[in-house]
């Protein structure tokens, strides 16, 4: 049996829902694992990819400075990078707040919010400094595919992954083309 | 009405009337030609160019040139598909178009247009231009980030219901539809219900409160329909009622 193709996947500022989606494959997902194993991924909470891997798949712009860490990580260590959903794509929802300074958005939620006691903005050294603006991340590193959809339907995942491990270009078919 | 004189689509012999444009005549003909700036209910406009094709080798709108027998036209080339892709994702990145959290979403002419290019990503750098809502109006919310500056709302709002309601301020990127009232709100304006132009913006910028959601997500016009199938068909209903 030829060796399983290594995929690893990550959040960045997304919230889940495009693994969630991953998930939605249902008992594929038994399929899947027959030809594909998880390296870094949230599904089975490994840290770091150590070596290569072929497949990343990115969900989540780029808002902080550990997101360039993990995202730039990711580039280095997988043959193919994937953007996927709508917030890895265009930003999505949370670059809503690129319409606005970082500094009104901050004192927006911690210092005039509803209901605040010693409101102050967080500043605690462990926190990921967060960016001027949030970008897609293939304005931040080299992206192969896009896999759109807010989120890509579970069909839309299995399309997308089957025909690229089948070495078929994986484009959606209209049906499964959905940006929302 | 004559209908003996043709010209050639993509190898495909046309039949036209004198006076049609390219695109009228090909629309009448079955074949879609994408276009976003041109609703065949009015006067053409050619600024998105979109629908520009190949007459006898020099790009030309398809909604403002003339038919002339004997023209060799090409639509559907890769070089005229990748044009189309790049101008369409070039108004994704200029806008803000948060698709997911859109109430026009399966019903916007943009987004399915997109689809039926098979747009998977914008290419191009967001600009995410910060842009005013105007949610003054009791009957209408002019979210300005879903803006593509077809100029729909305006040539309509002047040209059927004569009032003049809109008008394109600035020029280049910063160009934006404006109001015409004393406050620059949709609240102080003319603008009402009964007015045509309030139901012809192709996308979510314009659009009347409270029906959003009216029609769920799944079952919008180009969930059902793909924008490739429905424009032709509204197309030849239109020119039925028009020519019977």
């Amino acid at each position: 049996m030829a060796e399983k193709l290594k995929v690893a996947t990550c959040s960045l500022a997304g919230c889940f829902g495009c693994h969630m989606s991953l998930l939605d494959i249902d008992e594929r997902l038994l399929d899947l694992l027959e030809v594909i194993q998880f390296d870094r991924s949230p599904i089975n909470d490994i840290k770091e990819i150590e070596g290569l891997v072929d497949l990343g798949l990115i969900e989540g712009g780029v808002c902080n400075a550990e997101n360039v860490h993990v995202l730039r990580h990711f580039r280095e260590h997988c043959r193919i990078l994937v953007s996927v959903g709508e917030c890895a794509i265009t930003g999505g929802i949370p670059s809503i707040r690129n319409h606005y300074s970082l500094k009104e958005c901050l004192e927006e939620a911690y210092i005039r919010g509803v209901a605040l006691e010693n409101a102050q903005i967080p500043s605690d050294p462990e926190l990921p400094l967060l960016l001027d603006k949030l970008r897609p991340i293939h304005e931040v590193v080299k992206v192969d595919y896009h896999l759109p959809g807010c989120p890509p339907s579970a069909d839309a995942f299995w399309h997308f992954l089957t025909e690229l491990i089948a070495g078929r270009d994986p484009s959606l078919p209209l049906q499964l083309l959905r940006y929302d | 009405m004559d209908h003996t004189k043709t010209f050639f689509l993509d190898g495909r012999e046309i039949p036209f009337r004198d006076g049609q444009t390219v695109f009228d005549a090909t629309m009448a003909a079955g074949v879609y030609i994408p276009h976003l700036c041109h609703n065949p209910a009015y006067e053409p406009h050619s600024s998105c160019r979109l629908c520009t094709v190949i007459v006898n080798g020099r790009p030309f709108a398809a909604c403002t040139q003339p038919a002339v027998a004997g023209q060799m036209i090409q639509n559907d080339t890769p070089e005229l598909k990748e044009m189309r892709r790049t101008l369409t994702q070039m108004l994704f990145v200029e806008g803000n178009h948060y698709c997911p959290t859109c109430e026009k979403s399966g019903s916007c002419k943009l987004q399915a247009t997109a689809y039926d290019l098979g747009l998977q990503d914008n290419h191009f750098p967001q600009f995410f231009q910060r842009r005013e809502v105007d949610a003054s109006h009791p009957d209408f919310v002019f979210d300005r980030d879903r803006c593509i500056l077809c100029g729909h709302c305006l040539r309509v709002s002047r040209d059927v219901d004569k009032k003049n309601v809109f008008a394109m301020d600035h020029r280049g990127i910063k160009t934006e539809i404006v109001v015409d009232s004393p406050t620059g709100l949709l609240r102080d304006s003319r603008l009402s219900v009964e007015d045509e132009a309030a139901h012809v913006c192709p996308v979510g910028a314009l659009m009347l409160k409270r029906t959003g959601f009216q029609v769920p997500i799944g079952s919008r016009t180009y969930d059902k329909t793909p924008i490739r199938v429905d424009s032709v068909q509204n197309f030849k209903a239109r020119e039925e009622r028009r020519h019977g």
